[in-house]
């Protein structure tokens, strides 16, 4: 079997296992919590692209998936505005914002771009607080309708399951034909070697501010989801703990790999539910995982798999070598 | 071809190069030498756009190239290797050539993600040209390999084939045979001339001087930031200046 071959039988069975799952997982809450593992997936995608890819770190993107519920909800509560216009709208809002800020920041190294997109952040979960007669202000902003197609309303976990996880693989499956084509090489060119990147040509400032602008984009789409899902938003959802998440989930899933995104996004979504004992101290369980992962398998949770199934098949085959 | 007129750099108080002009024809072999510290690499560094002179001018044909970069000087064909080879290590030998060919290609962000018809069409011309500059290095059967497993001699030749895909107009190669064996750099030498039989300008910084005197027909010699002379190998060979220079005989 060719490698694109079993790429794409490898994405068919992913995306079959997840539409089948509604059907054997009748109880509302399950489904309740795969629908936020949709979202935080789309999420985790996006800043992979920026991060397991372009090799750029984001502290802030929280911001942008903030702006995408706040913008849905604000137009579609206060103008009437149609929910799908808004989405795009919103969408375009959020990586317009990405790509002005991008070209100054974009400019800066690690630790720096570290602490510039952490400011950002902050900026905007003030502004989503402080704005009160837009965002409701703490107290957030409620009665945000559901998405409609024609009579089909998006109004229980078994719709919204639907309606999330088809965007999500969609989502999945651009990025990793963008991650397979020239502008991926390019973007881990940049992310091995800045330098001999630019020698071969590569616009590398240009190349990072666009691809912050796409990761925007799609983490404003994932914020105006969850504001329809939920119908109710509230800017506790969009701080700097967020932010550190998303970059937990990436870097526990596995930095460049758009599956472990989803499986970063898997566990620190259904980790709470086990942390809970520990209140507010899970960022510090976040810090610690990411500690761990980073000094023992910078790879991620999805290469220790390939590892491990790799591992698997050759015992499997030896044995098979042995009997024949 | 490649003309760097009157190039000044300081680095604080320090002078890399003082009043430095090179250059060189088109089509030819250049070497340029010098003891440790003689400014060989910062003068590659400002020619291919990497750092800035303090005074001085580039010049690629008659375009003034002083403060272009990099990027844009891979568009105009001028390519160069590193010395402390610059690979993109967690890409497969293959995918490392075929960024080379990023500026031979065009496919944006969409129909990328979309995979029209047209960018699969481009992907796999890129694949096949990236195949045929490996073998023109006769590394394709290293194709799949992870860039950072190579061995030493390998990675250098890979950044040769992936610099070769841009298919420059001038390539500057910064120490190509630091960490090769003898028979590697007489390969290496081979590859030389079989670069500039296509009718590409190479200029190489070298300390390998057997190298440079077989390959080179013109060479320059820098010693503590200045020009020393220029001239063929016999001539900077029979020069007292370079002799002492890389002696330290007054």
């Amino acid at each position: 079997m060719t490698k694109e071959k079993r790429q794409i039988t490898i994405f068919l069975i992913f995306s079959f296992v997840l539409l089948v799952i509604p059907f054997s997982l009748r109880e509302s809450y399950l489904l309740n919590v795969m629908v936020f593992i949709g979202i935080h997936t789309m999420l985790a995608v996006a800043l992979n692209l920026l991060m397991g890819y372009a090799g750029q770190i984001s502290l802030g993107h929280a911001a942008f998936f903030g702006m995408g519920a706040y913008i849905s909800g604000i137009f579609t509560t206060r103008f009437g505005l149609d929910p799908w216009l808004v989405i795009i709208m919103a969408a375009l809002c959020a990586a317009a914002i990405a790509f002005a800020m991008g070209f100054p920041i974009l400019k800066l190294k690690g630790h720096y771009l570290a602490m510039a997109t952490l400011g950002f952040g902050i900026i905007i979960y003030i502004i989503f607080n402080e704005t009160v007669n837009w965002t409701g202000g703490p107290s957030g902003l409620s009665g945000i309708p559901n998405l409609k197609i024609g009579e089909l309303v998006f109004d229980n976990d078994f719709h919204n399951y639907y309606l999330v996880w088809i965007i999500t693989l969609g989502v999945m499956l651009l990025s990793i034909n963008l991650s397979q084509s020239r502008i991926g090489r390019a973007l881990r060119a940049v992310h091995d070697s800045e330098v001999a990147a630019r020698v071969m040509g590569i616009n590398a400032w240009v190349l990072k501010v666009q691809i912050f602008t796409v990761s925007a984009f799609i983490s404003a789409m994932a914020g105006s989801l969850y504001a329809h899902t939920m119908t109710f938003v509230a800017p506790a959802s969009f701080g700097f703990n967020f932010s550190v998440e998303l970059v937990t989930m990436v870097v526990v899933g596995g930095l460049g790999s758009i599956y472990g995104s989803f499986l970063g996004a898997a566990i620190l979504t259904t980790l709470p539910e086990f942390l809970r004992v520990f209140e507010d101290f899970d960022i510090i369980i976040y810090g610690l995982m990411l500690i761990v992962i980073t000094m023992f398998m910078p790879g991620g949770l999805i290469s220790g798999l390939q590892l491990l199934s790799q591992k698997f098949f050759l015992k499997f085959k030896a044995k098979a070598d042995k009997g024949a | 071809m490649l003309r760097a007129k009157n190039i000044t750099k300081t680095f604080g108080g320090l002078t890399a190069l003082d009043d430095v002009t090179l250059n060189v024809a088109a089509g030819s072999i250049t070497g340029i030498i010098g003891p440790n510290g003689a400014g060989k690499t910062t003068l590659f560094n400002i020619i291919t756009g990497i750092y800035t002179q303090t005074a001085g001018e580039v010049y690629l044909d008659d375009e003034n190239i002083s403060f272009f970069p990099p990027e844009t000087l891979a568009r105009m064909g001028l390519v160069r290797t590193f010395q402390n080879v610059e690979m993109f290590g967690q890409m497969t030998v293959l995918e490392n050539v075929m960024v080379g060919l990023h500026t031979k290609s065009r496919s944006g962000f969409l129909s990328c993600a979309f995979k029209l018809p047209r960018q699969i069409r481009e992907e796999k011309l890129i694949k096949e040209k990236s195949i045929r500059w490996l073998e023109f290095t006769d590394m394709t059967d290293l194709a799949g390999m992870r860039a950072d497993s190579l061995p030493f001699g390998k990675s250098r030749l890979l950044e040769i084939s992936r610099a070769m895909a841009l298919e420059p107009r001038i390539i500057l190669l910064d120490e190509p045979a630091a960490g090769l064996n003898s028979r590697e750099t007489l390969q290496l030498a081979e590859l030389i001339r079989r670069i500039r039989e296509l009718g590409i300008t190479v200029v190489l910084v070298e300390h390998d001087m057997d190298l440079v005197m077989d390959i080179c027909e013109t060479i320059f010699v820098l010693n503590l930031g200045k020009k020393l002379t220029q001239g063929t190998p016999r001539e900077v060979q029979e020069n007292p200046a370079v002799i002492s220079a890389y002696l330290g005989v007054s």
